[in-house]
Formats: structure tokens, C-alpha cells, sequence
């Protein structure tokens, strides 16, 4: 088989030998020169240009009609459906501009293909023209800063909401843990030369703020719907990035720091797994598991790792469950205290 | 050295002439001439022969990593033959494994080809030609500038062949990942040797870099003012700076991290526990390493695109037979953005928990930027309108690299817009973006470059249908790759991963990894007809006349052999800018620099 393989190779390459010589010979029969651009090849590559953007743009919008709905779902935090509003209103900004000056480009691609007759106009500047484009970008992105800045500082330097919740994530190669503060509302110090067994988050064991802590929580979060949920977030050992995409959150895992990002969830689990557009979504990924042949799912909120982190960081993941008021205290009242498990260890 | 002045090298040059008869004659011994050269010409040569080399493994990299990406589990008996058993048992590629292709392509792209190759070919090989210079200001140091890059190229790549295999913490080698060897195998020997050759390229960049500068303000022949320089020289001197001012920033990035990984310092790391065991290193911090890495890294965006756009500036007003549009609109351009590069770094870093208030200060510089590339954009389009276009390869590359700019570009205002970014930070979309605008801008600007100047180099000329054969293959696929990632971006998946298939969110994305992975297999095979073309035309390509373009630069005043010196007389002396195409009241529809102006005839585009 190898040996075939081979003959065929060497074969191929003869024959492409005996193919160029017989193009070599050829070419020095004719007067005109191989590299030379004709009119012909003008009109050929002007009119392959003008082909291409139609097709180009073609496959942009067939992309769009048959990708977009498989796109995110819309928001489902107070501050991600700003950020939603602002994206489009980008977006369709950076489509417009996109088309627009593609068009020109191949337009002028095939309209100025080069002829033997015409000659090119001589036209160095035109500064009216120039201030023109400078200025109209300008203005575009003032605006663009300013909405975007808004909005940056209205999510990231929120003040404290009285009632939020704090959650911790800790993150390690390669699954996350959540850490809840007990009936003091408040987190325990850590330490990472204590961690063991029994310590995986590296609590520090003399500190009493931590005892009635809930802490190693594993697979799941819950979180209430339409209170301020404020992550605190730390790694053990490389970084990570805590990545809530249906919630448009996002902040790295940093050894030696403590980062934070704050946000509302407004719509239940339960509310998005009856959402149309997040069914529509469930029966395309359905339909594919099926060919797969692997069980259909629901949908969850997921929170993902996005800062390479090791070999397994593709797999380093943990649902997130957003519950009314009531289910969320009931979950709440069975996650273990940290004191009685490191005692029942 | 460095502070020659023409003249005097001149008068070196002429007293050298009258002790030896013939240039050509001039004794050199193989190792002069092909090895330890000092001729920026045949350096020039030495760097793109490289570099190709170099992109063909990049490029076959990204072949089977996305193979892995479009059909995870699947057995190929391509991925196990190029891996073997260890990284690619039963055909199947290894997530380590992955992880490393993933990095050394990046690396190897980013540094090598389109920093290395680009500007180390075409700088050596334009600079001294179009400013009217002998050679570099300094042959020696241009010599050591190649075999620096040379070194470090064998480094990168024999990297590939050692046990643990090579650095895999991704191309921007972020600690503690990096640092630490028990948190991935690619931070063991791989990451030494990633760091070690590095510094090397550093070390070169730098060579070249302060030769280019050099020879740009010392060396340039009478008459040629700095606003009578082709763009190319203009964008291979802001560059140079650039690299100057930025690539040593990288070495102290590097040199303590190997401090960290080496003699048990702290620059980066704090309070770690891994491998069952705490480190005794506190009080270093993750984020100083990333903004040391961003103070080189975004320059190093604009390292790599400048030079493709210089490029680009000199074939669309040559293959549109008209004037650049706004000369001095694009040179000021080019400083704006060469400024505004420093101090946008921190758009990589919204995310990292930096103080939010830094964010909004990167926010604003980096959506500057825009505005001079959207002059540039409207300048090139502008060149073309009216114009008399010749369609050579270099300039359908030269149209590709204009589309690319701005289709890539536009995704850059999202990206800078720090509120936008939350949700797509670290996403496909980031990986369509920075794929689209920097790398097939940077690597068509020097697809281009090859088949515009490849007579220069090897004084043949390269097979015209072959090189519309390659451009319709790469144009087509290249966007058929990287325009559907901006989907997978928008729903919500992470770059880096070794498969998406792994639970359930990702699953009806299958159809748009399969399309990229077809898309990437056809283009880096139509490369082939690119390698053919190149290297058979090196040796019986036709050959080519003394100005094939008809162009009114300077390196095409020089004789079609490859001689010492490059002009045989005296050096040409210049009258007008470089852009004098289809002049009113000219014969001919170019007028080269070296002739004179007429009487009340204006230079350049002062009017």
C-alpha cells in the first residue's frame, strides 16, 4: 500500500515535470510576455471583483439568517439588556460601514479596471474630502465613548445594594467552587497555605466570621432572581476567568486578588427554560445531540471558564441555577456550614 | 557607523571602486555571499525564505488543530502521521498537544512570519533601494539581525520535538500558567526554550530595527527629501521605532518570568497552592505580567500591519497608475497610529481586574485609533477611484488586504468598547477579529509584496495566472474561516477550547466548525500553488525586464543583477516625490524620481 502510495507520488511528479516542460517550451514560442497584465486579465479580475463582493455579502447574510438565532439569548440581567441595546445599536453601525465601504471598494475594483486606452486622472488630495472622513468618524465615535463609558461605569462601580447577595467563586484547575456567607452576612478571611482535604477553598480556620459560612459547593449555584448578586472571586492556582454569558458577565480569577462583578439576574431558570427563543435554541441543539445520539437537555445558565487554564479547561464548568425568593432560601437552608464539615471530617 | 553620512559612505564606496575593477568579480566565498552576507538583498532573501518555511508549520498547525475543533474523536491517520503516537494516539490529537499548537501558531504567525518575515524581508530589501543608499548602515549588524532571528527560529522549532512538548500556555504565555510546570506540561523545558527564543528575536528585532532607523534618516541620497519617501520607507521607519521602543519592554516581560520560574522570585505569582503543595510566593501579581506583555503586545499589532500597509500604499497608486491619494494624510496617519498604539494596552485587559476607571482611559484612546485607519481605508479606496487599475496579484492582494482592514476593523470598535467587550472578552469573536484585521491584512500586505518586488529578490517574475489562482483561493477561504467565527463568538464560546462538544451549550454549532475547518483545509492546500510558484519561479520563472511595473521608485532604477552597492555609478540623485503616475503632460503615464522636474513644473502633491 505504502509502496503504491509512493509510486503514485512519483509519478505525479514526473508527470508535472513533463507538464511544465511542455508549458516552458510553449512559452517561448509566443512574443507576449506570461506576467504581463493584458486588458483581458483587467477585465477578467475587475469583473471577479465585483463577482466576489456579491458573493461575499451573499454568504454575510446567509450567515446572519441562518446563525443569529443561534446566538445568545437575549439578556437576562438588568445590566445585560443594556448592554444588549448598545450592541445593536453598534452593530448595525459597524454592518452599515462594513457594506458600505466593501461596496466602494470592489465597485471601484471593477469600474476602474485598468483599459489600454483610458488614462488615470491625476488627483493627489482633496482637503475638504479629507476633513470630511476625519470628521464625521470623529463625531461617530464620541458617541460610541460616550454611551459605552456610561454604561461601563454604571456596571462596574454600582454602589452596594443593602439586600445583595454575596457569592463567592473559587476557581482551580478544573472546576469551581461557591462559597456563601452564614447568618453573619459575612465571609471568613482565607488563607492558601491552609488548604487541605477538608479546606479546599483555603479558609483560614481561626477566623469565626467563617464558620457559618456555606462553603465548598460544588456542580451548582443558586442565585434569586432580581436581587443584586455580587461575585467575589478567587483562584488557587493559575488564572481563570469566571464567565456567565446568558448574564453578559465576565471578570478573570487572579491568584493573590480578590475581583468582583456585580449584577441582577432578572428572569428564573424556570422562566428561560419556557422562553421561545431559548426553546427554539434547545430543539436546534437537540436535534444535533440526536445525531449524536446522546439524551436532549435543557436549558441551564452556565458558568464557564474562558482564560486558558490547562488541559482541561474546555470541560471546566458549573451550572447556575436562578430561583424565586423562596426556592433560593430553601436550597440555601441545605448547604452544609463549613465548621460541621471540617468537624465531620 | 551609524552616524555616516551618505556622502562619506559614498566616497568609500567610490575609492573601493577604482581599487577593484568589477563588482561583480569581487571574490566572495560561498559563506560570504549566501551565508554570513552582509548585503541587505540577499538578507532580505534569507528572512522570507525563512519565514515561509516558518508559516508552512504554522499553517499546517492550524489544519489539524482545527480538524479536532470540527470533528473532536474522530480518528485521522494525518494527525496521528504528523504527531505520532505520543501527542496523536489512534489519530486522535491531545488536549496538551492542543493547547501547544494553539500557542507556537500564534507565536510563529505573530513573530516570526509577520514581524520576522515581513518587516525583516522588505525593509532590508526596500529601505536601502528606495531611499538611494548603498546597503544598511550597518551590514555587520544587519548580518547579526538575521542570525539572530535565524537561532531563534531553530529554538521555536525544535521545541516541537522535546518530551514535554513545546510552551502551551498560549502565545501571550500568561503566568501563573506559564511559570509553573506542574500546571501543564508545556510550562516545563518548552516554555524555557519559548522564553530563551524569544529574547533572541528580541535581540534581532532590535538590530534591524535601530539599522532601519539609521539608514532611513542618515542614508538617504540627494534630493530625497523625507516627504518625497514612497510610504513604504515611512511605514518601515515608524515601525522601527515602534519595535524599538516596545520589543525590550517584552525582554524585561520575559526576563522575570524566567526569574520566577527559575530562582524562586515572586514578580508574578501569589499565594498558589498546586501540585498538593502551597508556593512559598507571595506578594507578585498576574497583572504586572500582563500589562509588561501589552506594552509590547499592542504595538506589536501595529509592527505587524504597518509594513503590509506601507506595502500596500506603494502597489494600489502603481497598479492604479494614479497618485497615492493624500500622501501626507497617510504619513500622518501612520504617526497618529504609531503614537496611539502606546497607550491603548490596556483594551486587552478590561477584563483582568484592573482598576475599572483604567478601563474607561483605554477606552478612549483605543477608539482614537480609529480615526486614522479609517483615513487610510478612505485613502486607498480613493487611490483606486478614477484610476486606470492593472490587476497584477500583488494588487488584488493589495484590494484583499483594504477589504480585511475593514472588515476587521469594524469589529474593533465593538472589542474597544469596553462595555461590549464583557461578553465577547476571550471569544470567538475576539479570535475573528484579530485574525481578520491583523493577520490576513499583515499576510496579504506581504503576499502582495512578494509577487511586486519578487523581481527584485530573484530577478525573475512569478507565474501571473498561478498568483490569481492563489489570491481567489486565499481571498475566498480566508474570509470563509474567519467571518463565521464572529458567530461563535456571539454565542458565547470561549477561545482555547479543545472541543465544544464537551456539554451540551455548543452543540448546534457543529455546522459552523465544520464550514471553518473545510475553509481553513482548502486554503492552506491552495497555499500550495503559492509554494510552487514561488520556488519554481526562483529558479525558471521568466526573466525580468528592468522595470516590469512601470514604477517610479528608485530600487528600479538599478540594474536587474544583483550587485554590491546597487547602483554601478554614482548614486541616483532625486527630483520629485514617488507618486508622479499619469502626471498631465507627460509621455508616459510614470514619471521616475530621478528625473528632474520641468521648469514651473510643482512637486509632489504642494499645491
Amino acid at each position: 500500500m505504502n509502496f503504491l502510495v509512493l509510486l503514485a507520488i512519483v509519478l505525479l511528479i514526473i508527470a508535472g515535470h513533463q507538464l511544465l516542460r511542455v508549458i516552458e517550451l510553449s512559452r517561448g514560442l509566443k512574443k507576449t510576455k506570461e506576467w504581463k497584465v493584458t486588458e483581458t486579465d483587467n477585465n477578467m479580475m475587475g469583473r471577479a471583483m465585483f463577482a466576489f463582493m456579491i458573493v461575499f455579502f451573499a454568504f454575510f447574510f446567509w450567515q446572519v439568517n441562518r446563525w443569529m438565532d443561534r446566538s445568545l439569548p437575549p439578556a437576562a440581567s438588568v445590566h445585560g439588556e443594556k448592554i444588549d441595546a448598545l450592541w445593536d445599536a453598534n452593530i448595525y453601525l459597524i454592518t452599515v460601514i462594513f457594506l458600505v465601504t466593501n461596496f466602494f471598494l470592489f465597485w471601484f475594483a471593477y469600474k476602474y479596471r485598468g483599459t489600454d486606452k483610458t488614462k488615470a486622472s491625476y488627483i493627489t488630495h482633496n482637503n475638504k474630502l479629507e476633513m470630511a472622513w476625519t470628521i464625521v468618524p470623529a463625531i461617530a465615535l464620541a458617541f460610541i465613548v460616550i454611551f459605552g463609558l456610561k454604561y461601563w461605569n454604571e456596571i462596574m462601580t454600582t454602589a452596594d445594594a443593602p439586600d445583595r447577595v454575596v457569592v463567592e467563586l473559587y476557581a482551580k484547575q478544573f472546576d469551581w467552587s461557591a462559597r456563601y456567607p452564614g447568618k453573619d452576612g459575612k465571609l471568613g478571611e482565607t488563607d492558601y497555605r491552609q488548604i487541605d482535604g477538608g479546606n479546599a477553598m483555603g479558609m483560614d480556620t481561626s477566623d469565626a466570621a467563617g464558620f457559618d459560612d456555606l462553603a465548598n459547593i460544588k456542580n451548582e449555584i443558586h442565585i434569586p432572581v432580581n436581587r443584586e448578586i455580587e461575585l467575589l472571586m478567587r483562584s488557587r492556582d493559575v488564572i481563570h476567568s469566571a464567565f456567565l454569558p446568558h448574564f453578559r458577565a465576565q471578570m478573570n480569577c487572579v491568584p493573590g486578588m480578590v475581583t468582583t462583578f456585580k449584577f441582577i439576574a432578572n428572569k428564573t431558570s424556570a422562566q428561560m427554560k419556557k422562553d421561545p427563543y431559548v426553546l427554539k435554541m434547545m430543539a436546534g441543539i437537540n436535534t444535533q445531540r440526536a445525531k449524536f445520539g446522546k439524551d436532549p437537555v435543557e436549558f441551564d445558565y452556565l458558568l464557564l471558564c474562558n482564560k486558558i487554564c490547562g488541559a482541561s479547561h474546555y470541560n471546566m464548568q458549573m451550572n447556575v441555577i436562578v430561583d424565586t425568593e423562596a426556592d433560593y432560601q430553601a436550597w440555601l437552608a441545605k448547604q452544609k456550614v463549613f465548621k460541621t464539615a471540617v468537624a465531620a471530617k | 557607523m551609524a552616524t555616516v553620512k551618505n556622502s562619506e559612505l559614498e566616497k568609500e564606496h567610490l575609492v573601493h571602486h577604482d581599487h577593484v575593477h568589477d563588482h561583480d568579480d569581487h571574490e566572495e566565498s560561498f559563506v560570504q555571499k549566501y551565508v554570513f552576507s552582509q548585503d541587505h538583498k540577499m538578507i532580505s532573501r534569507q528572512f522570507l525564505i525563512t519565514a515561509v518555511v516558518m508559516a508552512v508549520i504554522a499553517m499546517t498547525m492550524s489544519v489539524i488543530f482545527r480538524m479536532q475543533l470540527a470533528w473532536p474523536g474522530e480518528k485521522f491517520g494525518f494527525i496521528n502521521a504528523m504527531l505520532g503516537d505520543k501527542w496523536g494516539k489512534d489519530g486522535i490529537l491531545d488536549p496538551n498537544m492542543y493547547l501547544a499548537l494553539v500557542t507556537i501558531h500564534g507565536t510563529i504567525m505573530v513573530f516570526f512570519v509577520l514581524t520576522g518575515g515581513l518587516s525583516g524581508t522588505f525593509a532590508n530589501l526596500l529601505i536601502p533601494y528606495q531611499v538611494g543608499a548603498r546597503d544598511m548602515a550597518s551590514g555587520f549588524l544587519n548580518m547579526l539581525s538575521y542570525w539572530f532571528f535565524f537561532v531563534s527560529s531553530v529554538i521555536m522549532t525544535a521545541s516541537l520535538f522535546i518530551d514535554d512538548g513545546p510552551a502551551s500556555a498560549g502565545w501571550t504565555i500568561y503566568p501563573p500558567l506559564s511559570a509553573l510546570p506542574e500546571a501543564i506540561p508545556g510550562s516545563k523545558l518548552g516554555m524555557t526554550l519559548w522564553l530563551v527564543s524569544m529574547t533572541l528575536f528580541v535581540v534581532s528585532s532590535l538590530l534591524g530595527g535601530i539599522n532601519y532607523v539609521v539608514t532611513v534618516l542618515n542614508l538617504r541620497t540627494k534630493g530625497m527629501k523625507m516627504t518625497r519617501m514612497p510610504l513604504t520607507v515611512w511605514a518601515f521607519l515608524i515601525t522601527a521605532i515602534l519595535g524599538v521602543l516596545s520589543f525590550p519592554v517584552l525582554v524585561s516581560c520575559v526576563v522575570l518570568l524566567l526569574c520566577d520560574r527559575s530562582l524562586g522570585t515572586s514578580f508574578y505569582l501569589s499565594d498558589i497552592y498546586i501540585g498538593g503543595r502551597p508556593l512559598d510566593n507571595v506578594g507578585g501579581s498576574p497583572v504586572l505580567f500582563e500589562h509588561l506583555f501589552w506594552f509590547l503586545g499592542h504595538p506589536e499589532v501595529y509592527i505587524v500591519l504597518l509594513p503590509a500597509l506601507g506595502i500596500t500604499s506603494e502597489v494600489i497608486a502603481t497598479s492604479s497608475r494614479k497618485p497615492i491619494f493624500g500622501y501626507r494624510a497617510m504619513i500622518g496617519s501612520m504617526l497618529a497610529i504609531g503614537f496611539l498604539s502606546f497607550i491603548v494596552w490596556g483594551h486587552h485587559m478590561f477584563m483582568t481586574g484592573m482598576n475599572p476607571f483604567l478601563g474607561s482611559v483605554f477606552v478612549f484612546t483605543t477608539l482614537l485609533i480609529a480615526i486614522p485607519s479609517a483615513v487610510k481605508a478612505f485613502n486607498y479606496i480613493t487611490t483606486m477611484w478614477k484610476g486606470n487599475i492593472q490587476f497584477t496579484p500583488a494588487m488584488l492582494f493589495s484590494i484583499g488586504l483594504v477589504s480585511s482592514f475593514i472588515t476587521g476593523g469594524v469589529t474593533g470598535i465593538i472589542l474597544a468598547d469596553s462595555t461590549l467587550d464583557i461578553n465577547v472578552h476571550d471569544t470567538y469573536f475576539v479570535v475573528a477579529h484579530f485574525h481578520i484585521v491583523m493577520g490576513l491584512s499583515a499576510i496579504f500586505g506581504m503576499f502582495a509584496g512578494v509577487y511586486h518586488w519578487f523581481p527584485k529578490m530573484f530577478l525573475r517574475m512569478m507565474n501571473k495566472k498561478l498568483g490569481y489562482v492563489h489570491f481567489w483561493i486565499t481571498l475566498t477561504m480566508a474570509y470563509g474561516v474567519f467571518f463565521p467565527m464572529h458567530f461563535l463568538g456571539l454565542a458565547g464560546v470561549p477561545r482555547r477550547y479543545y472541543t465544544n462538544s464537551n456539554f451540551p451549550m455548543f452543540d448546534n454549532l457543529v455546522d459552523i466548525n465544520e464550514i471553518v475547518t473545510i475553509c481553513a483545509i482548502i486554503g492552506a492546500l491552495g497555499q500550495g500553488v503559492f509554494l510552487f510558484n514561488f520556488f519554481y519561479s526562483i529558479f525558471r520563472g521568466e526573466k525580468a525586464p528592468q522595470n516590469p511595473w512601470n514604477s517610479n521608485t528608485l530600487e528600479w532604477t538599478t540594474p536587474m543583477a544583483h550587485i554590491h552597492g546597487n547602483w554601478p555609478g554614482s548614486l541616483p540623485v532625486v527630483h520629485r516625490w514617488a507618486y508622479d503616475y499619469s502626471k498631465p503632460g507627460k509621455e508616459k503615464d510614470f514619471v521616475v524620481q530621478t528625473v528632474p522636474l520641468e521648469e514651473g513644473e510643482q512637486d509632489g502633491d504642494s499645491h
